[in-house]
């Protein structure tokens, strides 16, 4: 524990960013997450931590409604972003989507060049006006996500072809690219080297300036390196949220502590 | 328990080697070497009767694309095929092919009479008689193509009649015809007389792949060509047809479908259907295309729609496995960055299952250009002596075969010079489905998965 670099705490008294109420998720019988309220702060990177299985993605999915894919999926509760319910009748999910961006635990490009993987978000969304403006899109977004010295030579080379880590980087960049408030990761590093992973938290780090970010990871080590605030899950419930310095040096439920220095990584 | 592990473990531990076999290894190397040999013996089995059909086919089939022909010097008078002698070919058609029959006699009474006789006393008219009976329709048409031939003397390649060709291929002897009255041994000494001299000869004949079907009389004449058409605009209907109606159906039940019991129902209903035999399908296209919606009797139309039919569980289970191959990944990344399902669909999933859905509406086309049962239900099958189509209506509405159907016409006639032809249109065929299935192949090759 000691020789974790806590990052810096100065969190400032910020708006709430995402506002979940009683959030119920069950899989047909199956109750996976237990009335679950948090308040998510804007400009904040928040750690979802916790023993697998507990619950931590499906609670990261409700927040662009990707449980929705799932038929066997149903969410109960409020979620508001800006103080609007994401589950109303009136959202559309897909526009929800442009607005909370993602990026999964193992890196996903499009089986396309690296310009169209950053390209199709805005494409889609009518963000650019002709092509100009389209390349100053990606080049912004790949700039953002660190990776634009790497592949500017490249950029009509398969997204795929690249490495485990500079595909990750290419997948925040094709999430930025749409403009979202919010960045959702779901264990973005889990599938890279540690050096990749450095490259990425490095990045998250720095992604905080312009977004929300809820980042889900099975190591405490980078919940306490990248985030200001950390929420503990446990079997489908919200044990603990609060200032990550706080959880790791002082929690308060022993099932976190048992969490934090039973297992470490 | 005891017996063999605790007698072998601590006892022998010792003294075993791993430069000595025990017995278990040996015994386990042997079942092993044995089963190698059966799956060898197994192949073995398969690629001597493949070799066995190829060696077949070809043997009998090559013969179907040569044909024996005559090269014959005919005079063509003015005064018995233009009696009134003013060249209106109205007038000429009034000269059926019974009087250009003649012509026929009188030119290789010539070339005899320029040739220096003849052994045996073979009358002209029998000497016309190893021509095809198409001979003399052959002159009429030259002449009322262009009338100003008349009065000349013109060289003309007829084909040789079907005896006349079995004895160039070895299928006729001079023994073998004893009972034959369409041939002599005098003809068949005239024959080797003009091959002597020339004027008969055997050469690769493009009118088997090109031409049309002709009567039981004349199979020297007949061809594949028409019937090739007819499997051609069939083809063109189940893949306007099958294709898309394949591809949505698969797309809706794989990507939009909720998982319930009618989508179950449905899943088991299309996996029966592929296993239905053809027959089937072939009575319900009589009962509904032909009897209820009364679509022309043996037109490839209506051959189209029942293969459209029988082709649709192929294509809609080939396109749904492809689908389900293209990794969920993608179709998060695409849900991720605010696509819709249907745009994650077709700009993703889609693209990535092209491959695989060409692949399977191939083979599914395929199998039905193969297919011959359906086809005897709705007509198809029967002596379709008919022209190549001139437009693409009646290509698909007037009566016409295919080219399975085609070739089970010919096996069944009498004439042996018929099953050698319908040997030769297997050949055809088999080249169009080995062309088909190496495209596929290719295609597969070619996009291999890519992520
Ligand atoms: N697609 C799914 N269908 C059914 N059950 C699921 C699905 N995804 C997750 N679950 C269940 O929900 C619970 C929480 O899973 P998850 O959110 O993936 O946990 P974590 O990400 O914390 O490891 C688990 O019990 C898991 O079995
Ligand atoms: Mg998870």
């Amino acid at each position: 524990m000691n020789d974790m670099r806590l990052s810096e705490r100065a969190v400032d008294a910020q708006n709430i960013k995402i506002a979940a109420r009683n959030v119920q998720v069950y899989y047909g019988d199956n109750h996976a997450i237990k009335d679950v309220s948090v308040d998510i702060e804007d400009k904040t990177v928040t750690a979802f931590i916790g023993p697998s299985g507990c619950g931590k993605s499906t609670f990261l999915r409700c927040i662009n409604r990707m449980n929705d894919t799932i038929d066997i999926c149903r969410v109960e509760g409020d979620i508001l972003i800006d103080g609007e319910d994401i589950y109303d009748r009136e959202v559309d999910p897909v526009q929800l989507r442009a607005k909370v961006g993602m990026v999964f635990q193992k890196p996903n490009p499009f089986p396309k060049s690296i310009y169209d993987n950053v390209a199709y978000g805005p494409r889609i969304h009518g963000l650019s006006r002709g092509k100009s403006d389209l390349d100053d899109i990606v080049e912004r977004a790949l700039r953002r996500a660190a990776i634009w010295d790497e592949v500017k030579d490249r950029l009509s080379a398969p997204g795929t072809g690249l490495s485990g880590g500079q595909q990750q980087r290419l997948c925040i960049a094709r999430a930025v690219a749409t403009e979202p408030e919010v960045l959702l990761m779901d264990e973005p590093c889990s599938a890279l080297d540690p050096i990749a992973t450095a490259q990425v938290e490095e990045l998250i780090d720095e992604l905080r300036q312009n977004y929300s970010v809820v980042i889900v990871t099975h190591s405490m080590q980078q919940a306490a390196r990248v985030s200001q605030k950390t929420a503990f899950f446990h079997l489908g419930h919200l044990v603990e949220y609060g200032e990550t310095g706080h959880i790791f040096t002082n929690p308060e439920d022993p099932r976190t502590e048992s969490y934090i220095t039973g297992r470490i990584g | 328990m005891t017996d063999m592990t605790n007698a072998a473990a601590p006892a022998a531990a010792p003294k075993s080697s791993l430069l000595q076999q025990d017995a278990r290894t040996r015994r386990r190397n042997a079942a092993e070497t044995r089963f190698k040999a059966y799956g060898i013996a197994a192949i073995a089995v398969g690629l001597v009767m493949l070799a066995i059909l190829l060696v077949t086919i070809v043997g009998r089939g090559t013969g179907a694309f040569t044909q024996t022909f005559i090269t014959l010097e005919v005079a063509l008078p003015a005064d018995t095929l233009d009696k009134k002698g003013n060249r209106d070919p109205e007038e000429m058609k009034k000269v059926s092919t019974f009087g250009y029959k003649p012509l026929l006699a009188q030119a290789f009474e010539a070339k005899i009479a320029a040739t220096g006789g003849l052994d045996s006393d073979l009358d002209p008219k029998k000497m016309a008689g190893i021509l095809s009976d198409s001979a003399p329709a052959q002159l009429r048409d030259f002449v009322l193509a262009d009338p100003s031939v008349l009065d000349r003397t013109v060289a003309f390649e007829f084909l040789a009649s079907s005896r006349v060709d079995g004895y160039m291929k070895g299928r006729v002897s001079r023994d073998s015809i004893a009972q034959d009255k369409n041939i002599s041994v005098e003809q068949l000494d005239f024959v080797d007389k003009l091959i002597a001299e020339g004027s008969l000869e055997k050469r690769f004949n493009l009118d088997f792949i090109t031409g049309s079907d002709a009567s039981d009389a004349r199979p020297e004449a007949a061809g594949m060509g028409v019937s090739m058409v007819g499997s051609f605009f069939m083809m063109l209907v189940v893949l306007t047809l099958a294709l898309p109606i394949g591809v949505a159906a698969s797309i809706y039940l794989e990507e939009f479908a909720p998982k319930n019991w009618i989508t179950d129902v449905i899943e088991v209903n299309i996996s029966n259907l592929a296993a239905v035999p053809s027959i089937v399908f072939g009575i319900l296209g009589l009962a509904v295309f032909i009897n209820y919606m009364h679509l022309p009797n043996s037109a490839p139309l209506v051959g189209g729609l029942v293969l459209t039919l029988m082709t649709l569980p192929t294509i809609i289970i080939s396109t749904r496995a492809s689908l389900k191959s293209v990794p969920p990944s993608i179709r998060d990344a695409a849900l991720g960055v605010g696509a819709s399902k249907m745009q994650s669909v077709f700009h993703h999933v889609l693209p990535l299952a092209a491959p695989g859905i060409l692949t399977g509406t191939i083979i599914g086309l395929a199998q039905a250009l193969g297919e011959t049962a359906p086809l005897l239900l709705i007509g198809m099958v029967g002596f379709i002596a008919s022209n190549p189509p001139d437009s693409i209506a009646s290509g698909l509405l007037d009566p016409n075969s295919a080219m399975p159907a085609q070739i089970y016409e010919w096996a069944k006639r009498a004439d042996p010079a018929f099953y050698e032809r319908a040997w030769g249109g297997i050949i055809i065929l088999l080249v169009f489905l080995v062309t088909m299935n190496t495209i596929a192949v290719l295609l597969r090759r070619r996009f291999e998965r890519r992520w």
